[in-house]
């Protein structure tokens, strides 16, 4: 875990978090964290369609099927627990489920450079459930909201159009495309800008992230203590959920590790845009402390290694 | 010649909502500019993406501007950040507003 910490991406996201608490006044200017996160998302979807290109796509079944399951499950579990023993309303666990049940594109990419950094190989379809998961969760998450919490009237197309064309599933989703019609020789030319410098762009972000999350540190009074465990133990429960699923679906070592994590990984792009409209009433402090200030930086400085510890145990 | 400017400052996830209702109110136009501040619901730094607001300018006569507040407070007052004012203005060419 402590050699978790030798990595450049966490290593910043700690520096952002320290220039927030020590008040300094380094700020990125807003385009850089917008033209940043579309980058990622863009290269990630376009080094996902360049490995599918030459997986066996066969093979992608079962763990699709599992993958879909997890996204179904973990939202319902998450709000029984945040109803159940964190006393939430109904708006405010629906609300906070969908994020959990939904994924983090960039807890996606560190998982990826750990397990490069420590050798160890993963399926090249992993990029394919990131995006699997993020949909049905949004879905079941905001159908736990509808059915059971709010009142207010919504346009369901704004709503749907928000969850299948909002910036990070269509970007995603087509960077695949766009990748596996390109495949490997076709993605040449643009190596240069959407591969070699992913791992810094990367690291850059995630200064931009400790900045983003220190400044709700003062949220996390707001959330209580309830929510503050809440965001550490989801984590481990999805994570080890992530690690049976991929185990008796036949992933590797390094593809259940993947699974696990992006079972475990909150979101904070798709499902605070997509629940915001879903349910109003919920209170977006409480989701986005959560996702943001408390499980993010949980998943990338000892959720990972853990996940990984587990996905080795149970092969 | 007289007429009103409706000013709303909300949250920027409202702002394709908003522009779909005021077209059917009425309004003929609408500017909108990013906003940051402080208020009710905290600080809106407009740092990353969930944390955005918009200010939404309408020129328009009495009656559409009562219409654009009574909905805008009948959908969005009670789970959004959101505040509106009205202000009197002189115009130039009437018929354009």
């Amino acid at each position: 875990m402590i050699e978790n910490l030798k990595d450049p991406a966490i290593l910043f996201f700690i520096i952002g978090l320290l220039a927030g608490i020590v008040k300094s006044d380094l700020k990125l200017p807003e385009a850089i964290y917008e033209i940043i996160s579309i980058y990622l998302l863009l290269s990630i979807g376009l080094k996902g369609g360049v490995q599918l290109a030459e997986s066996n796509l066969s093979s992608l079944i079962i763990p699709a099927v599992g993958t879909i399951f997890i996204g179904i499950t973990i939202p319902v579990v998450a709000y029984i627990i945040l109803r159940r023993i964190g006393k939430f309303n109904r708006a405010d666990s629906a609300a906070i489920a969908a994020h959990y049940g939904s994924v983090s594109a960039v807890t996606f990419a560190v998982v990826l450079i750990y397990l490069d950094r420590i050798g160890v190989k993963h399926e090249e379809f992993t990029t394919v459930l990131l995006v699997l998961l993020e949909i049905p969760a949004i879905a079941v998450g905001i159908f736990i909201a509808r059915v059971r919490a709010s009142k207010t009237q919504v346009s369901y197309g704004k709503l749907f159009h928000e969850v299948l064309f909002g910036k990070s599933v269509y970007l995603l989703l087509t960077g695949l495309i766009a990748g596996y019609i390109l495949g490997p020789e076709g993605v040449k030319p643009v190596k240069i800008v959407f591969s070699d410098p992913f791992k810094g762009v990367l690291t850059f972000f995630l200064l931009e992230m400790g900045l983003v999350a220190s400044r709700r540190l003062s949220d996390l009074r707001k959330a209580g203590s309830f929510l503050i465990l809440f965001g550490m133990i989801m984590p481990l429960i999805s994570g080890l959920f992530g690690t049976l699923v991929g185990y008796y679906t036949g992933l590797s070592i390094g593809g259940t590790t993947v699974l696990a994590t992006l079972a475990a990984s909150a979101s904070y792009i798709a499902a605070p845009a997509a629940m915001r409209i879903a349910v109003p009433e919920a209170n977006p402090t409480y989701y986005l402390t959560a996702s943001l200030v408390i499980t993010f930086p949980f998943n990338l400085i000892v959720g990972i290694p853990i996940y990984y510890w587990m996905s080795v145990i149970i092969h | 010649m007289q007429k009103k400017l409706v000013t709303i400052i909300t949250e920027s996830i409202l702002e394709q909502m908003i522009v779909d209702d005021l077209k059917k109110i009425g309004a003929k136009g609408y500017t909108i500019l990013e906003a940051r501040g402080s208020g009710a619901h905290g600080t809106r730094s407009a740092d990353w993406g969930q944390n955005q607001n918009i200010q939404i300018e309408v020129i328009c006569n009495d009656l559409t501007a009562q219409q654009i507040i009574e909905h805008c407070q009948k959908n969005y007052y009670s789970n959004y950040a959101m505040v509106i004012f009205t202000t009197d203005i002189q115009v130039l060419r009437s018929d354009k507003f």
